[in-house]
């Protein structure tokens, strides 16, 4: 018979034992016609059960048929306990769902490698260097004459790519009235051929189409962008684009799972580096470069060679700086090259949210362990109510061979845990994308591809049966220690011995849940200082429209169309500036100051109408406005950062600042504004008149509180030129703490569930101890302890545990906030208010927790108890 | 000389032999048989015979059916497979073999 057939008879075995029933009661019945006396013939087969099982024990699995039963018996136990199941399955559910989509977003982000051919032979090219504080930072950006000469150096060892960083760019398929954005990418033309890629339809790049700058107008969409834009449309292939003021031809589209190397970013069209402007300039650093090492080429000497002809090119370079401090020319000079690995692709993404995804796993395997020990401690109380079940099943030949008891609480705990994690495979199944939909502002959202394949699997079964060995391997030990003879007789064999399992749980649930609340109270003071950073202009109904005219346009067009939106209804003001505050652009030079030689710090620069600091609203503190008629040298708004780093006891207006020789004259200092990023330093900012310009922002406050109500009827209202961009200023201004809100959004909500979890945890605990020590209260109320003193007792016996666990937590708290300062703005993981707040708030909990159980422990009648039992 | 049920091993033996010369007998059949056959000497027990059946059948050596007998009671009869004529032959040489050489052994000694 086939092992198949064992199997399905290990699971129906009822149909199989009737029939072997059957064959030995017709053997009987044969015996008595025969003339055998029936007794003697019944007696002859000795144990009928024995023979039975023999027989039936050649036709199944012997293991395979114990386990079904047992896993029988155990989902009878399972249903039985509807609440308290339910409770577990659900508080497990939830932890397990958290870690899936977890790893899900780690993996997708961090660990999957590239669909290429040999990914892990991929790695990028860095800069090391040092800022003017002297703080070492990396940097990947590239200039093409360098990255030029790096190939040419390496050629034969490893193949350099060049990979531009994804850019929502407006491109048109007919006219200019119909722009769309779409993520545009430039790469070298034999980038598909050294990743191993398949055209999906048409062609791909090769090296011939990367040869000539602009002369390869040439276009690949992705797979994902052809199905979104084309709805897979062989016609695609052949049409034309329009992108700036080139027409570029689709020629094909690549393979479906490839998806770019920016992980994070799903870029729509790759388009021939050589189409890129900034290819002929030794100072437009505008890409990545990869390498791909060829096998058996070191990896050291080779970026050592990188380092050799990038520092020679960049020396080349430095030759003719102007204006730049010669210190800052040497720090300049003193980075080194280095190789990262790129296996998983590279991206600003994988930067800034590599430590906020470890925080979040570390947080969700918290949770994960609080559950566990909340169902272990379940588990616990179950199995020493079953003590007696469990001693009759040892004392009528169970073997503890068989480990009976053992498997059978582990069988249980298996079914918890596949509920649980069927119902966590759900719940990870839309957050994952829920939280990568949180990643981004919303007009630019991160795309991460997040497949639900093998690893993930493997993940959610790994973590499924190592939580079930987590919360079941304790208890069922416990449970197959059993004395039988003492549990029959009544006492249970070691209450103490449980009790001390069950607190260490609970401290190890405190400690935890402490951790959590630590964390999650650090991302929340960062959101908050973050969020109430104070602003030095109004963020409110401010609108900022960023405009392209066909060329470039001299300040009076700009402010004719300003003037037009301002003459609209519901428009209360307008201005024009270079591009909005914190949208992540920046314009710098090292100034000189009434004439002296240029110092090492930076200063920013901002191109802005006279009417600029009115509609932002920032408070002017010293001198005038810009004015039309200022005459020459051209006037200037400094910030209070400026005049603390450049014009230090000096009288402020008037002054002199000069940056690449283009004289300015201060008058007026204006409150400290945020110019690119809320995390960074105030930068010493110059707000200048505005000169000839392609692009320009309209900024426009308007009269009604939300502003985007009128932001339509805007965008048709600029003429000469198009708005490309049209946001709030306080979208802007959100954006700026999208991480820091996401990390204080998941770490809230996972510190309210550890909290619920422990609580619940400590609750049931404490009352099941107060039942297991009725007789005892009982025995101590009867010689004459007050109900206060036996409140007392429980009480301090709940605080030392929650101490003990609190303490452990602080400990590992510390250390955490190590690993996490990146993460933080203006909050101290030492702060003792940062680790008071949890302290207080899970002494509070326990006390809550604890009051049921001391409340029915002083409500024991002594009487009625000691005439129990 | 008492009855043996140890049987020596040899029930597989037996119960083969038996059901290639009768086949399509029903358990309590073939412990008749062993008995008649053996002159009252070898007595195989219906706890190690059902047992040894099943082994049997599972193996793949015999097969068994239910028919209905007159009586209307149901039985189980057992008949030999190819496998299990194989396997007869095999035994039967392996018992010819231990048998010449334990008398070898008596011989000798």
């Amino acid at each position: 018979m086939s092992w198949w057939t064992r199997i399905s008879n290990a699971i129906r075995g009822d149909r199989l034992g009737r029939e072997i029933d059957e064959e030995l009661e017709s053997h009987i019945a044969e015996a008595i016609e025969q003339g055998r006396d029936p007794a003697e013939a019944r007696r002859a087969f000795g144990g009928a059960l024995r023979t039975r099982e023999e027989c039936r024990d050649s036709h199944v699995l012997p293991w395979l048929a114990s386990l079904h039963a047992d896993s029988v018996f155990a989902w009878r136990q399972f249903a039985k306990h509807k609440v308290t199941s339910a409770a577990a399955v659900l508080s497990l559910a939830l932890a397990i769902g958290a870690c899936t989509s977890a790893f899900r977003l780690i993996d997708a982000l961090l660990l999957r490698p590239l669909p290429v051919v040999a990914p892990e032979q991929l790695y990028t090219v860095v800069h090391q260097s040092f800022d003017p504080k002297g703080a070492p930072f990396t940097d990947d950006q590239w200039a093409y004459p360098c990255f030029t000469l790096m190939r040419t150096a390496v050629k034969g060892q490893a193949e350099l790519l060049a990979v531009s960083y994804a850019a929502r760019t407006d491109l048109t398929y007919k006219s200019d009235a119909e722009m769309e954005k779409a993520d545009v990418q430039y790469v070298s033309g034999w980038l598909f051929d050294s990743f191993g890629l398949r055209p999906a339809a048409g062609r791909l790049f090769n090296a011939d189409d990367d040869s000539k700058p602009r002369a390869h107008a040439y276009a690949v969409l992705s797979y994902d962008y052809w199905t979104r834009r084309f709805g897979r449309d062989p016609k695609a292939v052949g049409r034309t684009l329009q992108m700036g003021s080139d027409l570029y031809q689709i020629v094909g589209v690549g393979p479906e799972p490839f998806t770019g190397t920016e992980t994070g970013t799903v870029t729509d069209i790759f388009v021939p580096t050589m189409m890129h402007p900034g290819v002929t300039h030794d100072d437009w650093t505008w890409f990545r470069t990869m390498v791909r090492v060829h096998p058996g080429t070191a990896t050291e000497p080779l970026r050592a060679r990188l380092e050799s002809v990038a520092l020679a090119f960049e020396r080349e370079r430095a030759k003719s700086f102007k204006n730049m401090p010669q210190a800052s020319i040497d720090l300049f000079l003193r980075q080194k090259i280095g190789l990262q690995p790129a296996a998983a692709g590279a991206s600003g993404l994988q930067k800034t949210y590599s430590t906020a995804l470890a925080a979040i796993g570390v947080l969700v395997a918290l949770v994960l362990l609080i559950a566990c020990a909340n169902v272990a401690n379940l588990t616990t109380a179950q199995a020493a109510s079953r003590a007696r079940e469990m001693a009759l099943r040892v004392s009528i030949g169970a073997g503890r061979a068989r480990l009976v008891q053992l498997v059978l609480v582990l069988v249980e705990s298996a079914w918890l845990a596949a509920f649980s994690a069927a119902l966590g495979a759900w719940l990870a199944w839309w957050s994952a994308p829920f939280v990568v939909s949180r990643i981004n502002p919303p007009d630019n959202p991160a795309r991460l591809a997040l497949p639900a394949d093998w690893r993930v699997l493997a993940f959610a079964i790994a973590l499924t049966l190592a939580v079930t060995l987590l919360f079941g391997l304790a208890p069922a030990l416990r449970a197959s220690k059993i004395n039988p003879a003492s549990a029959l007789r009544g006492g249970s064999s070691s209450p103490h011995a449980r009790r001390r399992l069950m607190h260490a749980l609970i401290a190890a649930q405190v400690s935890f849940c402490f951790v959590v609340l630590f964390l999650a109270g650090l991302f929340v003071a960062t959101f908050d200082h973050l969020s109430h950073f104070p602003l030095g202009f109004s963020a409110d109904r401010l609108l900022v429209l960023e405009t392209v005219a066909p060329a470039a346009r001299p300040p009076v067009f700009w402010e004719q169309a300003a003037d037009h939106l301002q003459s609209l209804p519901g428009v209360e003001k307008t201005a024009i500036s270079g591009w909005p505050l914190l949208d992540g652009n920046g314009w710098n030079g090292f100034v000189s100051v009434n004439g002296a030689p240029p110092g090492p710090v930076l200063a920013y620069f901002l191109a802005v109408s006279p009417g600029w600091r009115d509609t932002m609203k920032t408070t002017l503190l010293d001198g005038h406005d810009l004015r039309a008629d200022d005459g020459s040298p051209a006037p200037a708004l400094v910030n209070e950062t400026f005049v603390k780093d450049f014009l230090k006891g000096l009288e402020p207006i008037g002054a002199q600042v000069a940056k690449d020789r283009v004289p300015y004259r201060v008058v007026g200092v204006v409150r400290d504004t945020p110019y690119r990023s809320l995390r960074e330093p105030i930068l010493p900012a110059v707000f200048v008149p505005l000169r000839d310009m392609r692009t320009a922002t309209i900024v426009v406050r308007t009269a009604a509180p939300n502003p985007l109500a009128i932001a339509s009827m805007l965008r048709h209202e600029v003429s000469g030129a198009r708005v490309s961009n049209l946001r709030s200023q306080m979208d802007l201004v959100q954006a700026q703490t999208v991480r820091e809100r996401l990390l204080a959004m998941l770490a809230m909500f996972f510190a309210a569930v550890a909290l619920v979890l422990a609580g619940i945890g400590l609750y049931g605990v404490l009352d099941y101890t107060v039942l297991q020590r009725r007789r005892e209260i009982g025995i101590r109320m009867a010689v004459g302890a007050q109900a206060g003193d036996i409140a007392l007792r429980l009480t301090v016996e709940v605080l030392r545990v929650v101490f003990a666990g609190a303490l452990v937590g602080l400990a590992l708290g510390l250390l955490a906030g190590r690993y996490i300062a990146t993460l933080l703005y203006e909050v101290s993981p030492g702060d003792p208010a940062m680790l008071a707040i949890p302290a207080a708030v899970i002494l509070g909990v326990s006390l809550i927790a604890a009051l049921p159980a001391v409340l029915h422990a002083v409500q024991i009648d002594p009487v009625s108890m000691l005439r129990a039992d | 000389m008492p009855k043996t049920d140890s049987l020596q091993g040899s029930l597989d033996l037996l119960v083969l032999k038996i059901l290639s010369r009768r086949p399509n007998l029903h358990g309590y059949a073939i412990m008749t048989a062993i008995r008649d056959w053996s002159g009252d000497v070898l007595n195989a027990e219906e706890g190690s015979l059902y047992p040894a059946l099943h082994r049997m059948e599972e193996a793949g050596w015999i097969r068994a059916e239910w028919v209905t007998k007159d009586t209307g009671r149901r039985a189980r009869i057992y008949e030999l497979t190819a496998t299990g004529r194989k396997q007869l032959d095999a035994e039967e040489t392996r018992w010819q073999a231990v048998t010449a050489a334990v008398n070898r052994v008596l011989r000798t000694a």
